[in-house]
């Protein structure tokens, strides 16, 4: 039952690891950016699974509604701007590997570590 | 209300309501123009609040009315206001006297979109130094981190492009291990508010999502304070940026991943948690020796200018965590001194080798070979901030050395092993710098020598404000002597 309960969390900590995984062993840059996203879809998804209150529904003020449960409002909000923060992260290091392609020929990072050691 | 109380909001508005002006404004002289006014304004606010600080009181302003736990308030402390003095500080004198070393490292139809990066930038890391509020510092981490990043990848050598690939990598590995451990202690506390959460903690000590938290926030921050063995974004960020940009980041960005170590680490963790006093040094102490000897190791056989003091640079941080890592009174007083000294010589040097830049054909220790001769003022300028660096007396960094030092013998056996290594690391600091002064004075200039004469004179007097401050502030340290103790006093009020 308790494994149970923390369903999410356990879905939290393998993401984590899986985007961390790709951001390590992956020379494609793209393929880094993928797993950074992943990596940080998996930080939302511990927010949002800590403000589920049991039997809670969502945070809206109803009239004729008094003793309704509502969901923590806040980590929602919260993780809304770190969506944000992450989009910007991932645009600008797209925009990053579209002139490190230019400058390069080649978006794999070895190959751009060689050809500034063969320059 | 009068306009000075709103002081800490306007810290971090100014530069960043003048940023998009500059993109609309579009004209480089007219951008370079708008930058250095709110720049040289933000200092100015900076030195207005660092003064409230000095005498007396902690400031505490409550954003748009609303109360401390629930709405976000901004609490500026001495620590804060050293670290508020560096950024401004740096961003101005870099500014002041960088724009023609800028102007041709830079596209000129881009160079309004730049100084407006590098106002965000400023805002980003103010409002690191200013917020009450840990969700904000992960915002404002996270602003001034992405303006970095595009400061860094304007650098005209296309490695400046994968350098900051790989700092964008790591930079926000550490931005997200930072926002997982916050996330952990709201969790368990139900407070993003520094000051509450430092009541708070104390209920749910023994909670393990608090220890977790503890390590997420620890090695996240320590990955944006290049912290050895976390410093492998450094040394390529610091070499193909832009020669100014490195001077102003080189100065304040890490110290500010510091500030923020710091300020979790004592004000919430350390008096709440059993042992979190031995478990930090433990854990810190040895990386910071490490980093202290492989830093400097590294610097003495590098061969490209900027990239020695970027390895340099890895191994102050070290000094600086070294303080923090004794936990004592003598040992923080030693670390604040020495962010701000530190920041003093290696921002000196990196406006030098701007400085020299302008005149010879690379950044590598051969390129700058008879410069001595050639630029005698800016050379002169490099040699005092250098000898800062080593620690010579009568210049900053021998103050906060000798700080060190002090703080090291009163901390027994690891304390003897700190001097060993504080010791060795100067000599080898010594090597370095007089790798730089025999080449600039006795080096035979490459037959192909470009144009001789000084740097442009704003780059000049910035070389030498940098020099005459690493002096005075070696004479008379009391400034940062006095902001440093009470930081220290401050953040060791929790400790029994």
């Amino acid at each position: 039952m308790e494994f149970l309960g923390l369903y999410n969390y356990w879905v939290f900590a393998v993401l984590l690891m899986i985007g961390f995984y790709v951001v390590i062993a992956r020379p494609n840059m793209i393929k880094k950016l993928l797993g950074l996203s992943i990596f940080q879809a998996a930080v939302f998804l511990l927010y949002i699974t800590m403000d589920k209150v049991e039997g809670g529904t969502a945070p809206i003020i109803q009239k004729g509604v008094e003793d309704a449960i509502y969901s923590n409002p806040l980590p929602q909000v919260l993780i809304l701007t770190a969506i944000v923060v992450g989009i910007s992260t991932t645009a600008l290091g797209l925009a990053l590997v579209v002139r490190i392609y230019e400058a390069y020929g080649t978006i794999e990072e070895d190959e751009t570590q060689q050809r500034d050691l063969e320059q | 209300m009068s306009l000075t109380a709103q002081l800490p909001a306007l810290q971090v508005v100014v530069p960043l309501l003048t940023a998009p002006l500059l993109v609309l404004l579009r004209g480089p002289v007219l951008a370079w123009a708008g930058a250095t006014a709110a720049s040289l304004t933000s200092f100015a606010i900076a030195i207005a609040l660092a003064g409230a600080v000095l005498s007396g009181n902690a400031i505490h302003y409550e954003m748009g009315g609303w109360q401390a736990p629930f709405g976000i308030s901004l609490d500026i402390d001495a620590l804060g206001a050293v670290v508020l003095l560096l950024i401004t500080g740096a961003s101005s004198l870099a500014l002041v006297s960088g724009r023609d070393s800028l102007a041709r490292d830079i596209d000129p139809g881009r160079l309004h979109l730049f100084y407006a990066a590098w106002l965000v930038a400023v805002a980003g890391l103010s409002g690191i130094a200013v917020t009450g509020d840990a969700f904000n510092v992960f915002v404002f981490m996270e602003i001034s981190s992405l303006a970095s990043y595009v400061l860094i990848a304007a650098g005209p050598d296309r490695r400046a492009l994968t350098a900051t690939f790989k700092y964008l990598i790591m930079g926000t590995i550490g931005a997200t291990f930072y926002l997982i451990g916050v996330g952990l202690v709201y969790m368990m506390t139900g407070t993003l508010n520094f000051a509450d959460m430092e009541l708070r903690v104390a209920d749910v000590t023994d909670q393990l999502p608090i220890l977790v938290a503890a390590g997420f926030i620890t090695v996240g921050l320590a990955l944006k304070a290049a912290v050895f063995p976390l410093h492998l974004w450094l040394p390529n960020a610091y070499t193909y940026a832009p020669h100014i940009v490195t001077a102003f980041l080189a100065a304040c960005s890490t110290k500010v991943a510091i500030y923020v170590l710091l300020r979790f680490d004592f004000f919430v963790f350390q008096g709440n948690l059993d042992a979190h006093a031995v478990q930090f040094a433990m854990f810190l102490a040895p990386l910071a020796l490490l980093g202290i000897l492989v830093g400097s190791a590294v610097a003495t056989v590098e061969s490209n200018l900027k990239r020695l003091l970027a390895f340099s640079s890895v191994a102050q941080i070290g000094y600086i965590l070294l303080g923090a890592s004794f936990a004592s009174e003598a040992g923080l007083t030693a670390s604040v001194v020495h962010m701000f000294n530190h920041a003093l010589a290696k921002g000196g040097m990196f406006l030098a080798v701007a400085a020299i830049a302008m005149r010879v054909s690379g950044v590598g220790l051969t390129d700058i070979a008879g410069v001595g001769r050639r630029m005698p003022w800016t050379t002169a300028g490099l040699v005092i901030a250098g000898a800062s660096l080593v620690g010579i007396p009568g210049t900053a960094g021998f103050v906060s050395k000798w700080l060190l030092l002090q703080a090291a013998f009163e901390q027994g056996a690891l304390g003897i092993a700190a001097v060993v290594v504080v010791v060795l690391s100067s000599l080898a600091a010594v090597v370095y710098v007089w790798r730089i002064v025999e080449q600039a004075y006795f080096g035979e200039p490459q037959a192909e020598a470009v144009t001789s004469g000084e740097a442009p004179w704003p780059l000049l007097a910035g070389v030498w404000i940098a020099a005459i401050a690493n002096v005075y502030f070696g004479v008379s340290p009391g400034l940062p002597v006095g902001l440093g103790e009470s930081a220290a006093a401050e953040l060791l009020r929790h400790m029994p």
